[in-house]
């Protein structure tokens, strides 16, 4: 078992490169092409929410992603940053319409991670943010 | 890793959208959906050379719904690969929005009757 890692700066201009970096682990170890796009996907979100909001687009920040595949088991994305925590418990998930009728734009990240992932764990310590993300291998 | 083409075909705006759109890119697709509803006619969004969305783009295309609807303006979304599809799928946002399955289809759908 071998992990897997990617530090990049905070800037959403990076995202491309994690999504290579993701797919491209996953297709090492031949995981379905269809279910590897929504982890992806799942990540994707993860990291521009980071770089966005908890970081403010700031390129002197950093996220890191280590990645642990255990073959028939799981996969586990650990996304680190060290800006403004996320508090999960504060998360309210919002329903479509009221998305359409306010004219927002954001909110739909989380709702797609909540859905794709099996479990979502944001914790912080000392200063750090984990942000550990979860899928089980069938 | 985005690029946008917008043209007017018999009173139908198209928007073809080229690449990935994610948060870095959602904002070209924002500049082209707020320029082709200023012009008040029905709307395509071509989607067929599109590899990649995340929920910026999802985003982009839900917060127009409601002016679309206030302008009596048409929209329909077509050409979307298998992963793009299931990306609005999971959110049940297929349903919410008018997807067809090629221009054809879309251009029919706007001959149709209401």
């Amino acid at each position: 078992m071998r992990p897997y890692n990617i530090k990049i700066t905070c800037s959403t201009s990076r995202l491309l490169e994690i999504r290579k970096f993701v797919s491209g682990v996953l297709e090492s170890h031949n995981y379905p092409e269809i279910e590897s796009h929504k982890l992806v996907l799942a990540v994707d979100e993860v990291c521009a929410n980071l770089i966005i909001h908890s970081n403010d687009c700031n390129p002197s920040q950093h996220i890191e992603l280590k990645v642990e595949y255990k073959e028939k088991e799981s996969i586990t994305f650990e996304i680190i940053d060290k800006g403004i925590s996320f508090d999960m418990n504060q998360y309210q998930e919002p329903k479509l319409k009221e998305l359409v009728n306010t004219k927002r734009k954001g909110g739909l990240g989380l709702m797609l991670v909540k859905r794709i992932m099996d479990k979502i764990e944001f914790k912080t310590e000392k200063n750090t943010n984990i942000c550990r993300l979860v899928k089980l291998i069938d | 890793m985005i690029e946008i083409k917008n043209t007017i075909e018999e009173n139908v705006q198209h928007i073809r959208v080229i690449g990935d759109v994610d948060a870095s890119s959602s904002i070209h697709l924002d500049n082209a959906m707020r320029e082709a509803i200023s012009k008040s006619t029905d709307i395509i969004v071509d989607l067929s050379e599109l590899s990649y969305i995340s929920s910026a783009g999802l985003g982009v295309f839900m917060s127009y719904l409601q002016e679309l609807e206030t302008n009596q303006q048409k929209f329909i979304l077509c050409g979307l690969n298998e992963k793009v599809l299931e990306v609005f799928q999971i959110l049940g946002l297929d349903q919410l929005l008018v997807i067809k399955e090629n221009l054809a289809e879309a251009r029919q759908q706007l001959d149709a009757p209401v």
